[in-house]
């Protein structure tokens, strides 16, 4: 590797540990709040080194962008001026048997790491490709060989909605506090980028970087960012077609396992010469979904037809 | 320089983890623990695509892993960020 | 020849960066860091894109570097006013003097 690289990586990640230590022990909450996003927003950057595009992608609308929005809205619904936020512990009895048994720990990782037998499952994944229906290796390993864990995985976001939902919050407001021209005028100009990216993912994802996580977290961006500007669902989308729209994805994913099951009696065995497009239909309702899925989880409680919701 | 590389993100991502269990363990505060859970979990997903990389080809099974878990990650926040306020408003 | 042109146009971007950031240490308050970040930034993108442009090869490239730099000037247009309008909404006075 080039010096400079090295050089680059070098203050990259040290930004990033300070950033780290200064979201979980800045002085006030809100200051912690800010460094996690600057450091969500140096985490795409590493991606980006790494030579994850896809996850990069990701990261930048999620880890920066979804999760500090979620975490200024707690900040306001929490009440301030509360009770004093940091332990009280001394430096000598707390913190250095913890550095000292981290440090052990890094040490030992490194060591560990850098003996690793170098080849991971990659020649698997390659060799295993032609089968595949897609020609994007990630996209393989997400929505065939391992679509059993992504079935599950999108189980979850669902199950974190009910989750969110049955704590009866109340939905966050969507009107903004203060007169701010710009944003509406922003969002009406963005939207539509953000659906054509979102779909331009989607299709993409069969033959390169991209696909429904990445897709999905761009479609929620968008969706976020119109709430914050003050946009509200038309009434007639709240209830059972926001239900539908949250669940659509899980749906889909389960019925295209269990009808390939007429094929070969296998879950989740796709026939070759329909692989592609069934795996490009689970693509499109997944990728939609989780969009939607996101947004939700940002609004907190189930939208009802008085408050906001996903536009 | 005689470093194999990646062995600066290994560091990074240690490093990260171990802020992330340090804080999770020594703060009081919640949100400060959601924080520092993601701070944790960013360690992770830092280890395990560079260890990813350090085969002859980018290996895409820890890719796709990360892909996910960012997503699940952030549906963590959001369902602990739920309970917080939740917590806050029955304990004044 | 464009190549030289191209770093000349890159490093003179990063100038404006420099010069942006060190209005957002120097400067007293929040109006004035904001007027030295938003539009010494919006340049400095705007000359390392076009040197940028100048190093690539092929026009959708370059077509890409534009919209890049579009929507920052969006984006960084709307995100300075909401900040500064935020900003007026706690109560902080404009620094005179």
């Amino acid at each position: 590797m080039h010096p400079v690289e090295m050089l680059f990586d070098a203050l990259l990640l040290l930004s990033m540990v300070v950033l780290a230590w200064q979201g979980v022990h800045a002085r006030n909450l809100f200051r912690a709040v800010v460094s996690f996003m600057m450091f969500g927003l140096l985490t795409a950057v590493a991606w980006v080194r790494l030579e994850a595009p896809d996850i990069a992608l990701a990261e930048a609308a999620l880890g920066a962008g979804l999760t500090g929005a979620l975490l200024l809205a707690t900040l306001g619904r929490l009440d301030q001026g509360g009770r004093a936020t940091r332990l009280r512990t001394t430096f000598m009895r707390f913190s250095l048997p913890w550095m000292a048994l981290g440090l052990a720990g890094t040490t030992l990782l490194l060591a560990v790491t850098l003996a690793l037998p170098a080849p991971g499952l990659d020649e698997a994944v390659l060799r295993a490709m032609p089968a595949a229906g897609v020609d994007s290796p990630v996209t393989a390993v997400l929505l065939n060989f391992r679509a059993w864990d992504t079935l599950l995985e999108i189980a979850v976001m669902l199950l974190a909605v009910v989750a969110l939902w049955s704590l009866g919050q109340d939905v966050l407001a969507s009107t903004p506090r203060l007169p701010a021209p710009a944003l509406p005028a922003l969002v009406r100009l963005l939207f539509p980028l953000f659906l054509l990216s979102t779909f331009y993912l989607l299709w993409r994802g069969g033959h390169g970087p991209g696909g429904a996580f990445p897709a999905g977290a761009l479609l929620a961006a968008g969706l976020v960012l119109a709430l914050l500007a003050g946009a509200r669902v038309p009434e007639r989308m709240t209830g059972a077609p926001l239900r539908c729209a949250l669940a659509a994805g899980l749906l889909a994913f389960l019925m295209v396992a269990v009808g390939v099951m007429a094929d070969r009696g296998v879950f989740f065995a796709y026939p070759p010469q329909h692989a592609p497009i069934l795996i490009a239909m689970v693509e499109i309702a997944a990728g939609l979904s989780i969009g939607v899925m996101l947004t939700a989880l940002f609004l907190g409680g189930e939208p009802t037809d008085v408050e906001g919701g996903p536009s | 320089m005689s470093l194999p590389p990646g062995t600066l993100f290994l560091l990074a991502a240690a490093l990260l983890f171990a802020i992330g269990a340090h804080g999770l363990v020594t703060c009081r505060h919640l949100l400060r623990k959601v924080l520092a859970l993601n701070v944790a979990t960013t360690g992770v997903f830092l280890l395990l695509v560079t260890l990813g990389r350090s085969g002859t080809a980018v290996d895409p099974v820890p890719h796709a892993m990360v892909l996910t878990g960012i997503v699940v990650a952030l549906s963590t926040t959001a369902v602990a960020l739920g309970l917080i306020v939740r917590l806050q408003r029955q304990r004044p | 020849m464009s190549a030289l042109a191209g770093v000349v146009l890159i490093v003179m971007g990063l100038l404006f960066f420099l010069s942006g950031t060190v209005g957002l240490l120097r400067f007293p308050d929040v109006f004035t860091r904001l007027h030295a970040i938003s539009k010494a930034d919006t340049l400095a993108l705007g000359l390392v894109c076009a040197g940028l442009a100048l190093h690539a090869d092929y026009g959708a490239l370059q077509l890409k570097l534009l919209l890049i730099w579009l929507l920052v000037i969006v984006s960084g247009a709307t995100c300075s006013s909401l900040i500064a309008r935020a900003a007026l909404a706690h109560g902080i006075r404009p620094w005179q003097r």
